[in-house]
């Protein structure tokens, strides 16, 4: 109780990024590992079948295939900590260089959608629970045709309607914001709204539900008896009580829209970490692809720690405990 | 409100056929099911079903809309779209199928193993959960393939492996909800091995949530399929798959949009299947635990019986400020309405306190919320008025109630501590209220507020107006909860039992605290409690209420000098700082009925030592048995006579 509030802050920000270090861990070693763990030889995969024994040999020595497993993982994440993720071994460029120069893309997609979701989802959530028979079973449709179409799909249907029938956004490509903050944004309607879809579809849900367990509370019945108008109950009190789930499905939509990116980037066209992660696959592009893995997880703590602060900023007794 | 968790009904454990008989009960189950079965047998059997050869391409019919000869059309190489749709669904099947065993198989015992033995498996399981579901799964299967290419076992199997922690989760909170049930313990105590325990006992127990998430894990699954797919990580253009086939159409977006169509709303039918069938074993496993399925109806107050009671409404007539006249109360449920509150009549008069007592489940904080307006779901108000200053209560519109809550009408509940908005401080929610009312700056607000918490005797109002509910005990958060009911300065104040959750010395200080406030603001006040104490302390008249009736009324002092009703009596006998010293402390037999059961004739018969055959036949009228004095007993002259004599 006596805990001031700013060094609970510092704790809870403290306790996350120690958390993360094994995640980080964890996640570059499973995706270092899966090329040794998973049947089948990546060197012979990228020379090919009609190559000669010395080529093969060749690339499994630049590839450090030829060391022990546990020696290669050490120098990989000695270099990974210093900023070095390798050489793509299609382009012969930095990965790093390849992979910050697409940042930006899939940041503002994911962002965007996340943040679409959380609006739009949560402004649904209320509607649904407050008004239990048309609005509630029109958040359950929603929900359910949210989640069952696909985003490639929604996102060809968007670009048929309004890209082409009604050329109101660019089908494709991506704009620099720094190039023209429109373009930008008019470039991101779309996909964003295919990524967001499905996230505005749970987020309406949880809200939903958990909108109705708050407004059931004693509370919002002293606050009603006391006079507070209707909007205040449900927009300050009640959404704030009810938000703790609803930040952690947004986590968890964050996660999920990363892993989203990978197709709509390829639907739209657009240079991001998604799109050059289907390009290393197909390349067998081993370092660039486990950059982009090392990249998302990055991303995936950097959101984490967020919602850890939401949630000492939405509920007091967080803070102390 | 244990009156009404009584009545749910709690359905048997959940058996496969009982399950199963939900299920064919709910016509969207039936619908998934059959879809979904017509859709696997027609691709299985894709050899025979399909018209054409998947492969076959027919540069004359290239991008056809649907015609007789092509059912859903061609594509861009004028092959046929139904043929590459059968075709490429045994395909895309498959791996949902693959990614299901994955999970379920590993995902099963891993939950089992973490509920079941608890302690460091727990979690360690719980933590690689947790781990895993950190990472996008998109990524880590596009490693998979890198080194694997266009393995799409290798691809479903990897997504099945991250899928564990979503099954992991449920399994170990089914098993952790069984394991400490008797016939577990009875088991272990009988000497069967663990292994035997959680196949035997516990499996059984949770496999219905394990149902529940493979249908919804395989919507997933085909949602995940068909992305690798249309990204042709997974096949060679020329095989159909239904991914696959969303990408070609793709390409040729500008010139037959139709394309799009076939496969992508396949695709999203399946999915919505799946997911819909989920959905329903959900329902069908939550009402066998007992769980409410159905929406409960919504508090709303409706008009039934307007002609109950004629009386005119009362033109601020000096001194009455509340008039319930044959207030009645219903829960609403499939089942039928079951009154709660039935026929509640009484007058509240300017600065008094009229206190009404009854055992829990008489019905007293229901009436209260009724007047207020604030009746829990699936109750609601069905007959009956409720005059304030000339206005029935329970016709005005809400817009119009909401400008009287507060102001006009308060109320602090029983439980001080949930009653306050954990979110918020004290303060914050205090100045929120005067502003409200008052129409002030937030400063002078703020003096306000602060004045408030002294006027409930708060020793360090600035302090206590910077903390949150949990900081508070429960007698401050008491306090702070009467404060807010006065912070709209109203003329009558409702407290549902406000010292029951107290301790003894706390609650003499908020009654005192009640009694001052009330002299000061001249507002009137009902208080609603189960102790004689509390009335005989500050009521001026008291209305006993027993099993949703008012059963006697009257000025406090000839309720404690000459109680009329066997119920009142009953009741002060059993108080102990009431009854006659040296005698024996009686208690009421019995318990109070719950509201469907209660008897035709008077409700307190069944519990009643004067009872005779005129009481159990018709119901009992409330009647006057002197000034201001009514009871609700037929046999009053011969009861009480006899016991005077």
């Amino acid at each position: 109780m006596f805990v001031p509030e700013s060094p609970a802050l510092l704790r809870i920000v403290g306790n996350r990024l120690l958390l993360s270090v094994p995640l980080l861990l964890i996640v570059s070693a499973l995706t270092f590992l899966l090329e040794a763990l998973i049947p089948g030889d990546i060197a012979r995969t990228i020379v090919g079948p009609q190559a000669t024994p010395e080529q093969y040999l060749q690339l499994k020595h630049s590839l450090g295939l030829d060391q022990p497993l546990f020696t290669r993982y050490q120098q990989w994440l000695e270099n990974v900590v210093h900023g070095d993720f390798g050489t793509s071994l299609f382009n012969h460029e930095p990965v790093t260089t390849l992979l910050n120069g697409r940042l930006s893309v899939t940041l503002s997609l994911v962002v965007g959608s996340t943040l679409l979701a959380a609006i739009v989802g949560v402004l649904l959530g209320i509607a649904g629970a407050l008004r239990a028979d048309i609005a509630g079973t029109a958040v359950d449709a929603l929900s359910m045709v949210g989640l069952a179409i696909p985003n490639f799909f929604l996102g060809l249907i968007l670009i048929a309607l309004f890209a082409v029938a009604i050329p109101l956004f660019p089908a494709t490509g991506y704009v620099p914001f720094d190039e023209s903050p429109l373009d930008w944004a008019r470039s991101l309607v779309l996909p964003v709204v295919a990524l967001a879809t499905p996230g505005i579809a749970v987020v309406a849900k949880q809200t939903r539900d958990s909108m109705r367990a708050v407004l059931e509370r004693p509370f919002i019945r002293t606050l009603r008896a006391a006079g507070l108008p209707r909007r205040s109950i449900i927009f300050k009190h009640a959404l704030r009580s009810a938000s703790a789930p609803v930040v952690t499905v947004l986590g968890l939509i964050f996660v999920a829209s990363l892993g989203g990116t990978v197709v709509v980037e390829s639907v739209f066209a657009m240079p991001g970490l998604g799109g050059l992660a289907v390009q290393a696959t197909t390349q067998h592009d081993l370092p660039l692809i486990q950059g982009v893995a090392v990249y998302f997880t990055a991303l995936v703590v950097v959101v984490n720690l967020l919602i850890d602060l939401a949630y000492g900023w939405l509920d007091p007794r967080v803070r102390v405990e | 409100m244990s009156v009404l968790t009584d009545q749910v009904a709690i359905g048997p454990p959940s058996h496969s056929h009982e399950l199963v008989r939900r299920l064919i009960r709910n016509p969207v189950a039936i619908a998934a099911i059959t879809f979904l079965g017509i859709v696997t047998l027609l691709c299985i059997a894709a050899p025979i079903t399909a018209p054409f050869d998947p492969l076959h391409q027919d540069l004359e019919r290239v991008l056809s809309g649907p015609t007789d000869h092509n059912l859903l059309g061609t594509d861009t190489l004028g092959r046929d779209v139904l043929s590459r749709l059968l075709y490429g669904g045994r395909r895309s099947l498959l791996s949902v199928l693959e990614g299901v065993v994955v999970v379920t198989a590993l995902g099963v015992p891993m939950g089992l193993a973490a509920g079941y033995a608890g302690g460091w498996v727990d979690r360690v399981l719980s933590k690689f959960g947790e781990t895993i579901m950190a990472l996008p799964a998109l990524i880590i299967v596009l490693v998979v393939l890198a080194v694997l290419p266009q393995n799409e076992d290798a691809a479903m199997i990897s997504f099945g492996l991250i899928g564990i922690p979503a099954i992991l989760r449920v399994v170990r909170s089914a098993t952790l909800r069984v394991r400490e049930d008797l016939y577990v313990a009875a088991a272990r105590v009988s000497g069967l091995n663990h292994l035997q325990i959680v196949g035997r006992h516990i499996f059984p127990r949770v496999w219905g949530p394990v149902i529940v998430q493979a249908s919804l894990f395989a919507a997933y699954a085909l949602l995940f399929e068909t992305g690798i797919a249309y990204l042709g990580l997974t096949a060679d253009p020329s095989t159909p798959t239904w991914g696959g086939m969303v990408g070609e159409a793709s390409t040729a977006i500008q010139r037959q949009a139709w394309l799009l169509v076939p496969s992508g709303t396949l695709i999203a039918s399946t999915i919505l299947a799946f997911g819909l069938l989920g959905d329903a074993l959900r329902d069908a496993v939550v009402m066998g635990e007992g769980g409410l399925a159905h929406g409960a109806p919504r508090s709303v107050v409706t008009r039934r019986d307007r002609d109950a009671d004629t009386a005119e409404p009362l033109n601020g007539r000096s001194g009455l400020v509340l008039r319930v006249r044959n207030l009645s109360v219903s829960t609403m449920r499939s089942a039928g309405e079951i009154p709660i509150v039935d026929g509640v009549t009484f007058d509240v008069y300017a600065g008094e306190t009229l206190g009404i007592i009854g055992e829990s489940g008489c019905g007293k904080s229901v009436t209260a919320l009724a007047v207020l307006r604030l009746l829990p779901q699936g109750l609601r108000a069905i007959g009956g008025q409720v005059y304030w200053q000339g206005d029935d209560l329970l016709s005005i519109t809400e817009r119009s109630f909401d400008g009287l809550r507060g102001s006009s009408l308060a109320y602090v509940s029983q439980e001080p501590q949930s009653s306050l908005d954990p979110t918020y401080t004290v303060g914050n929610q205090l100045v929120e209220l005067i502003r409200h009312h008052q129409r002030v700056s937030r400063r002078k607000a703020r003096s306000s507020a602060i004045a408030l918490l002294r006027q409930v005797e708060l020793q360090n109002p600035n302090q206590v107006a910077h903390a949150y509910a949990h900081e508070l005990s429960g007698g401050m958060a008491q306090r702070v909860a009467i404060a807010f009911a006065l912070a709209g300065r109203p003329k009558l104040l409702i407290a549902d039992e406000p010292t029951t959750a107290l301790d003894v010395t706390v609650q003499a200080e908020i009654l005192g605290l009640l009694r001052r406030l009330q002299r000061e603001t001249g507002m009137a006040l009902i208080l609603i409690t189960h102790n004689w104490g509390v009335i005989a302390d500050i009521c001026d008249r008291a209305v006993v209420m027993y099993a949703g009736q008012i059963v006697e009324q009257s000025g406090i002092q000839e309720m404690f000098d000459r109680p009329l009703h066997p119920y009142t009596l009953g009741l002060l006998n059993s108080h102990p700082s009431l009854a006659e010293p040296g005698s024996r402390l009686s208690s009421i037999p019995g318990n109070v009925p719950s509201p469907a059961s209660w008897a035709p004739g008077c409700r307190f018969s069944p519990r009643c030592r004067f009872v005779a055959e005129e009481c159990v036949k018709t119901p009992i009228p409330l009647i006057d048995v002197g000034p201001g004095h009514a009871s609700r007993c037929v046999r009053v002259d011969q009861i009480f006579a006899k016991a005077s004599a």
